[in-house]
């Protein structure tokens, strides 16, 4: 209850920062969405760290490293330092300027005005917000795990199929309603000073988190050493020739289960007689965690070779001990070749299967509120598992090992097209226009690259010590195979730490979530009021007391569908984030053609916005929606292709249609004076 | 000296895909990862490059036009 208990003080804390800042506001619109261009260097460089530092910088960069080892630092966090940093000078300062000089508030304003055509708005409008709302998804999502993890046993008798603790669905809606209610009545003033407070609340205690957690693992040299030791594959981006000997060997042996297993169901449950059963089970040395008595029999029934299937069967074997999905044609090879570890990866895994350890009386035997002991008369046995446990426990024994995997070098190139999206962030142009002069712009520029280490680094090596952290006095893996990577970083957190500094905590880390949904949620009010209702009704239809509940509302809307989402299949957070990015830098060139390259055309605008929009709803169709996180185009990151794509449509098309007049061109790129 | 922070900017491009420590597993300080620390030194970079960039490249011109045109509008 401890850690609850200090994140709803956070939350109440940080409404009334929302509260003092609304009272500053000064009642029009313009001072609602661009806080009257009065954000200084240090507002500036918080409000636009705090909104790109958002779930996936904590959550999902502890739970990539975690997966895929400290590959993850040089895939998005180094190369954000550059290209983010560079996206602020080459296109922030030119659009602030012709913001300021023409009264845009939003990025669709700029582009009618510099296409001279009304319909681009038409086409961008959904385009932008419906790749807004995945990027909220993320945060609201990430929020609720983050919440029901640390919050398992906070009550006795409530919510027992969510642990006891705070549902995730409960988690979001809180989130959710809290930086609603700060938007709602700070407006950009209250978003940027709530953003520098987050900002600074969750870089502290990212530190924190930290320094407790390498403390706990018993200093930070002690901790990588561990994972020299168990997990080397983690620190490089190739794999250990001892993490490939492991898995093959951990196949194999899952093989055996798996073929005993079907094997035994074929014989009606008797392929082992009572005497035989007995034997194994006497002679078994392993842990007696989960469906072991099986893996027993196994070992038993391979030993005095006892198992005989064809090879058909042998496959067919493994694809329903892993859960996955049967194909309905098989492949040629499927009567002649074993499967491998890779190919049998292939296949999709029904990932609602673990469900039924919930009622699986050997999986489920010891599950409870976790703060009661599981026998009251052998306390040494712990406490009662959790469901999240007792899924992972049924994941563990029963599924397949995990392959260890390279990163790919041409993936890894080919990252560097994913922090281009900074470029075409909707709410990152408004935080832009908020800047009160362009010195502004100076802090940002210089210190985001450093910012991004000093929150990502830590995040990094906590992901990769925690494949290797083992629970105390045993060789026992803390964290067991086919753990969510999503929940790593609150997981750590709820281990390592008391209560009250897990509370803390863990309110750094929704810090960080709410000061980059809190941007995004006043953008997307924003962009509807002005490029959709002003744009259309006219300015005189609506007073400006009118266009702020508009506003409002639709930002209501908008996070109630986002909500709704959150509460279907979740996705790795790192992986929808990367789809989200994908989409925004696919329109990369329009923005940067808009400002530097006068040629460009409505028609060439339309053609570039079309095939990158085209390409990413085919991308994202073809990688399962998300859910397969290493699909690949031609071997690269989707985005590689579609940036390219996407330019070159738009340069062919602006070359093969009518230039735009030299007077409307001069409004955008003014002549230089001699002087 | 604009062109040289630009040229900067290429640079740690490049030594962003440090291809060269792939299978490199160093603990550097018996903790730190090589390509890890090599990636912090990138990002250390990156904010030495910028910092230079607002001395050497900063767009004063167009700063400049933006506020006249500002302050002749309002």
């Amino acid at each position: 209850m401890v850690p609850l208990i200090v994140i709803c003080v956070y939350l109440v804390l940080l409404l009334a920062l929302g509260i003092f800042a609304s009272m500053l506001f000064r009642g029009s619109s313009k001072d609602y969405m661009l806080a009257s261009h009065s954000i200084g260097p240090f507002l500036l460089l918080m409000s636009l760290f705090g909104t790109t530092m958002t779930a996936f910088a904590l959550v999902g960069s502890t739970g990539e490293a975690y997966a895929e080892g400290v590959g993850v630092y040089g895939l998005l966090a180094s190369s954000s330092g550059i290209i983010h940093s560079l996206c602020f000078f080459v296109l922030g300062i030119k659009l602030w300027s012709l913001g300021k000089k023409y009264g845009y508030t939003t990025q669709i304003q700029f582009f009618r005005d510099r296409l001279q055509s009304d319909k681009i708005g038409i086409l961008l409008f959904p385009i932008l917000v419906g790749l807004v709302i995945p990027y909220l998804l993320i945060g609201v999502m990430a929020s609720g795990t983050v919440v029901s993890a640390v919050s398992e046993g906070a009550f006795t008798n409530m919510f027992a199929e969510y642990d006891y603790g705070v549902p995730n669905w409960l988690g979001s809606l809180v989130i959710s309603i809290v930086v609603l209610i700060y938007v709602f009545f700070g407006g950009m003033r209250g978003t940027a000073w709530a953003n520098a407070f987050q900002t600074i609340v969750f870089m502290i205690l990212g530190i924190i988190t930290f320094w407790v957690i390498s403390d706990n693992l018993g200093g930070v040299q002690a901790a990588s050493e561990a994972v020299e030791k168990r997990n080397p594959s983690k620190l490089m981006r190739s794999v250990a020739e001892s993490d490939e000997q492991k898995y093959e060997k951990a196949f194999a042996t899952w093989q055996s289960l798996a073929e005993y297993n079907y094997a035994n169901k074929k014989a009606n449950g008797e392929l082992l007689t009572p005497e035989q059963k007995e034997k194994a089970i006497a002679d078994y040395k392993g842990p007696p965690i989960g469906n072991w008595k099986a893996r027993a029999e196994a070992n038993f029934a391979v030993a005095s070779n006892l198992i005989d299937l064809s090879i058909a069967e042998k496959n067919d074997a493994y694809i329903e001990q892993d859960d996955r999905i049967m194909p309905k044609e098989k492949p040629q090879w499927w009567d002649k070749e074993v499967m491998t570890g890779h190919e049998l990866n292939e296949y999709q895994r029904n990932e609602d299967a673990v469900l039924a350890a919930y009622t699986d009386p050997i999986y489920n035997k010891n599950m409870g509120h976790p703060n009661d002991l599981i026998n009251p008369d052998k306390p040494e046995l712990g406490t009662k598992w959790t469901r999240k446990r007792t899924a992972g426990v049924y994941r563990a024994t029963k599924w397949s090992p995990e392959e260890p995997r390279a990163m790919s070098m041409l993936v890894f190139i080919t990252y560097m097209f994913i922090p281009l999206s900074v470029g075409m962030f909707p709410h990152l142009f408004q935080h832009w226009l908020t800047a009160k002069n362009a010195q502004s712009f100076k802090l940002p520029v210089v210190a985001h690259p450093l910012f991004i280490a000093i929150v990502w680094i830590p995040c990094v090596l906590v992901g990769v010590w925690a494949t290797s952290a083992v629970v105390p006095g045993t060789e026992r893996a803390l964290i067991p195979p086919h753990f969510n990577p999503n929940a790593v970083l609150p997981f750590m957190v709820a281990n390592m730490s008391g209560p009250f500094l897990s509370g803390l905590l863990t309110a750094g880390v929704l810090a960080a979530i709410m000061s980059s949904l809190d941007s995004q949620f006043l953008c997307i009010g924003t962009m509807f009021t002005e490029d959709i209702v002003v744009h259309y009704g006219g300015k005189k239809r609506f007073t400006d007391k009118q266009v702020l509940i508009i506003a409002r509302c639709f930002i209501i809307a908008i996070v109630a569908v986002t909500y709704i989402l959150s509460l279907y299949e979740p996705r790795r957070v790192f992986t929808l984030g990367v789809w989200t990015f994908s989409g925004f830098s696919s329109l990369f060139p329009l923005v940067f053609a808009a400002l530097y390259w006068k040629r460009l055309t409505k028609a060439g605008a339309y053609a570039c916005v079309i095939t990158a929009i085209s390409l990413w709803c085919l991308f994202f169709y073809m990688s399962d929606m998300a859910l397969n996180p290493h699909f690949t185009v031609f071997g690269m990151m989707p985005v590689a292709t579609m940036v390219p794509a996407a330019a070159v449509a738009m340069i062919v098309v602006s070359l093969m249609t009518q230039p735009p007049s030299e007077e409307h061109l001069e409004r955008f790129f003014p002549k230089k004076s001699s002087s | 000296m604009r062109y040289v922070v630009w040229l900067l900017v290429v640079a740690l491009i490049i030594l962003h895909q440090d291809l060269w420590y792939w299978d490199d597993r160093t603990l550097v300080g018996g903790f730190m990862p090589i390509t890890l620390l090599w990636q912090a030194g990138i990002s250390v970079g990156a904010g030495l490059v910028w910092f230079l960039a607002t001395i050497f490249a900063w767009p004063s011109d167009l700063i400049e036009e933006a506020q006249q045109e500002s302050e002749g509008g309002e």
